[in-house]
């Protein structure tokens, strides 16, 4: 079995810092000097944030730092998914640092995307001073408190001498295990105390022993299991990104054979033009995705969770299939479907366990046969594609818009979307072939990720072509930090499919209460309110655009469609937005209604795909 | 729905209540009683936790529990298997001429008066929850002024001690 070099074995994010090795001599600094300190030894390059009262200690000692930049952003969220663009692209941890009070709580909404997502993220806050704690001083929020539900953990520090130990678990926390935002909020007082620093120090976490190392016999009785099985599916997640174990998964599926569908947070694990992938699977995927796993006779579930997008109604998903489910976090096996293989591990080294189990079985003369599994899904394949119709109306077509800018990208452009159609549309019509090339908020579906992901992303891969594909709702949400990409020389380009309106909700009004199209109009007032600003734009996404230091195109006539994607491409010193004006009625396809089960796909308005039931079942 | 004793072993850090208790009611279980103290290691907290789930869900919860950084161990105590014990202080009506068949119930359930007024009695009792409860229903009649009850405390029966290996792992990182 031939393995590649990348393919083998474990990795380890980040070196756990460990009491017993060459500590450095003591320093003495400032609580402050000790943090920034401590942020320089665990390899933090980029910060995302806004000073204030409480953290205005630790910015005086970060202007000194040659090696932290940072980036001062316009709001704290726009710091946030900074942040988590950032690791999403680099996979390293990403930084975001915020004062007290509101700049703490401006930071909940990327907290929450983060944990949702299981994204590496520390976020720093200043607290007000540790005597003040808990008497509403001014800009005192309990940040702990608020964030406790939405964190892997959180720290208060109590004492100077504590910081870099706090920092060192911070980070080992947050990029460990299944990662996620770990919050270090720090009072004033602990910055402004004089203190000791040195490097590594001593980490104390007993009750944190994430499993990475898959268990023998589960592998081999998956193994087993896939060998078996005539319908198999692998049904990849975000954990392979996370694992990065994309050069594994891509040997145990050409191993196996078996199709793959990947879950819109591992877009990118498996080459969307490899002949096995059959497309994403839940609310919005692929009809061949959806039916195979309603079809399947066995789930091989690797870094994925069975979120509800994904199964639509539970007990209806999947009826047919044994699970092997793969997870590093053992409260994701079994928490909404239960598996009849649990394995908990580390995704890559699952991965890698598994191909040489099913090699093994294939060495005993069991292969798996799945020529009619793959008659059938090559029939639907061809059948019912991802596909748009044009408008009428000759005017732009989203799809359009989205799947050109992913044919004309350079290659390795990382894409960045917010939420709503233009997502799905962006999940859709865009190639991802290589990981961390899709970037987007999937567990908590925050409007507004974009544009500063995107600016996140793009910090941490200066040499790459980062596109947000952004929706007119979204866009108006934070494109703020555009002024922050003009004046840091972070040239991120953003496409606003602009269909003036938020028209994913607008799509449900369409089709599920009656085309009354309760507030979700954009560029006009209500009509008995200001019946002259109908068919306005306002705002005017160019002049706004230009007011933030971009260069900023308008695309209306599909004729233009390729000359201006061109000329984005082409501008490299400063950030550029380009204001697609699209057709308003455009809807996603294929989609399951929430609630409803995932044998009721509609692979277009009215339109019921045949699986031919009647030969299978 | 059975109920369910957890003995969760914890870091002794601030927050760690608010941790737990916040992560039950978020998932939607309810605590039918808590109890924490500090244990032999002064280091490790205990807290006694009893629900009332089904099997599944209380896997996920603990799943979820064994999640949290500061959690160092979690062990179902199967009543077979253990002492559990809560403590009531009672304070009940009591006159001249009912104080002394109130005594009597005090002797019958092995508890304690540990206060006596002209007109109530208080009484100490532990023991399981089902005793005490009985014990509580043959005080009502007489009028129940005052009732404090505290959690279920539990320990496995014997010579394993469940703090052990956390102890060991608490050792290995010093």
């Amino acid at each position: 079995m031939p393995m590649t070099e990348q393919a083998t074995g474990a990795h380890h994010p980040q070196p756990r810092p460990r009491s017993g090795g060459q500590q450095s001599a003591p320093e003495s600094v400032t609580g402050a000097k000790s943090l920034i300190r401590s942020l320089e030894e665990v390899g933090v390059d980029t910060v995302f944030g806004i000073p204030g009262g409480t953290i205005l200690p630790a910015y005086d000692p970060m202007m000194d730092s040659s090696r932290v930049r940072h980036v001062l952003v316009r709001h704290e969220q726009g710091a946030g998914h900074a942040a988590t663009g950032y690791a999403q692209a680099t996979g390293k941890v990403g930084v975001c640092m915020a004062t007290s009070g509101p700049g703490a709580t401006n930071l909940v909404t990327p907290i929450a995307d983060a944990n949702m997502d299981s994204v590496p993220l520390v976020a720093i806050t200043g607290q007000v001073v540790s005597k003040a704690i808990g008497t509403d001083a001014f800009q005192e929020a309990d940040i702990v408190g608020i964030t406790m539900p939405i964190t892997k953990h959180s720290f208060l520090v109590t004492r100077a001498e504590d910081i870099p130990k706090t920092i060192a678990e911070a980070f080992h926390i947050a990029s460990t295990g299944r990662p996620g935002p770990v919050l270090v909020d720090i009072p004033k007082d602990i910055l402004q105390t004089r203190t000791t620093f040195s490097w590594p120090p001593a980490t104390d976490l007993p009750g944190y022993r994430p499993v990475t190392k898959p268990h023998a016999k589960q592998i081999r009785e998956a193994a087993k299991l896939i060998s078996a099985a005539k319908r198999p599916v692998l049904y990849v997640g975000g954990g392979v990104l996370k694992a990065q174990a994309t050069a594994e998964l891509r040997i145990l599926a050409e191993l196996t054979g078996a199709p793959v569908t990947t879950t819109l947070m591992a877009l990118g694990a498996f080459p969307d033009s490899h002949p096995l992938h059959v497309g994403m699977p839940g609310m919005h995927g692929a009809v061949t995705a959806v039916t195979a796993l309603q079809k399947a006779d066995l789930i091989v579930a690797l870094g994925a969770r069975f979120d509800d997008r994904v199964t639509g109604k539970l007990d209806s998903f999947a009826p047919y299939a044994k699970i092997v489910h793969a997870d590093i976090d053992p409260a994701e096996i079994g928490k909404n479907r239960a598996a009849d293989v649990p394995i908990v591990g580390d995704a890559r080294e699952v991965i890698a366990d598994l191909v040489q189990a099913v090699q093994k079985e294939h060495d005993e003369g069991n292969k798996g046969d799945y020529t009619a599994w793959w008659k059938d899904l090559s029939r639907w394949r061809d059948t019912y594609p991802l596909g748009y119709d044009q408008p009428e109306d000759g005017s732009l077509s989203p799809q359009q818009v989205i799947e050109r800018i992913g044919q004309l990208a350079p290659e390795g452009t990382i894409f960045a979307a917010g939420v709503g159609q233009h997502q799905m549309w962006a999940a859709h019509f865009v190639q991802y072939e290589k990981p961390a090339t899709w970037l987007n908020s999937g567990g908590a579906g925050t409007m507004g990720y974009a544009v500063p992901a995107a600016m996140g992303a793009k910090a941490g891969m200066p040499g790459s072509a980062v596109w947000a594909i952004d929706g007119d709702g979204c866009f108006q949400m934070t494109n703020q930090e555009l002024t922050t990409c003009a004046l840091n020389n972070i040239p991120i380009k953003v496409a606003v499919i602009n269909n003036g309106a938020l028209g994913m909700v607008r799509q449900w009004q369409t089709l599920f209460y009656n085309q009354r199209y309760s507030n979700t109009v954009l560029h006009s007032g209500p009509e008995d309110v200001n019946p002259d600003a109908r068919g306005t734009r306002v705002p005017d996404f160019v002049k706004l655009s230009e007011a933030m230091g971009c260069y900023a195109i308008r695309c209306e006539d599909p004729a233009d469609l390729d000359k201006v994607i061109e000329e984005a491409n082409s501008i490299n010193d400063r950030p550029v937005v380009v204001d697609f004006i699209v057709h308003e009625d455009a809807m996603v396809w294929p989609m399951v209604a929430a609630g409803t089960s995932n044998d009721e796909i509609m692979a277009a308005r009215d339109v019921r795909p045949d699986f031919g039931d009647n030969e299978d079942d | 729905m059975s109920k369910h004793t957890l003995s969760v072993l914890v870091e002794n850090t601030p927050g760690i209540l608010a941790r737990i208790a916040a992560l039950f009611s978020r998932r939607g279980f309810n605590i039918d009683s808590l109890a924490v103290g500090v244990t032999e290691h002064a280091d490790i907290s205990r807290i006694t936790i009893v629900v009332s789930v089904d099997e599944f869900p209380l896997e996920q919860v603990t799943k979820q529990l064994n999640k949290l950084v500061n959690v160092l161990k979690i062990v179902e105590l199967e009543p077979g298997q253990a002492v559990q014990r809560e403590l009531v202080l009672v304070k009940v009506r009591s006159d001249n001429e009912t104080r002394s068949q109130i005594v009597e119930i005090v002797q019958l359930f092995r508890a304690k008066t540990v206060d006596v007024s002209p007109e109530a009695v208080t009484i100490e009792a532990t023991g399981s929850s089902d005793k005490l409860t009985a014990m509580l229903r043959m005080l009502e009649p007489y009028g129940i002024k005052e009732l404090v009850q505290s959690g279920t405390i539990a320990i496995g029966r014997g010579a394993r001690s469940i703090t052990d290996r956390s102890l060991r792992a608490l050792d290995r990182s010093a």
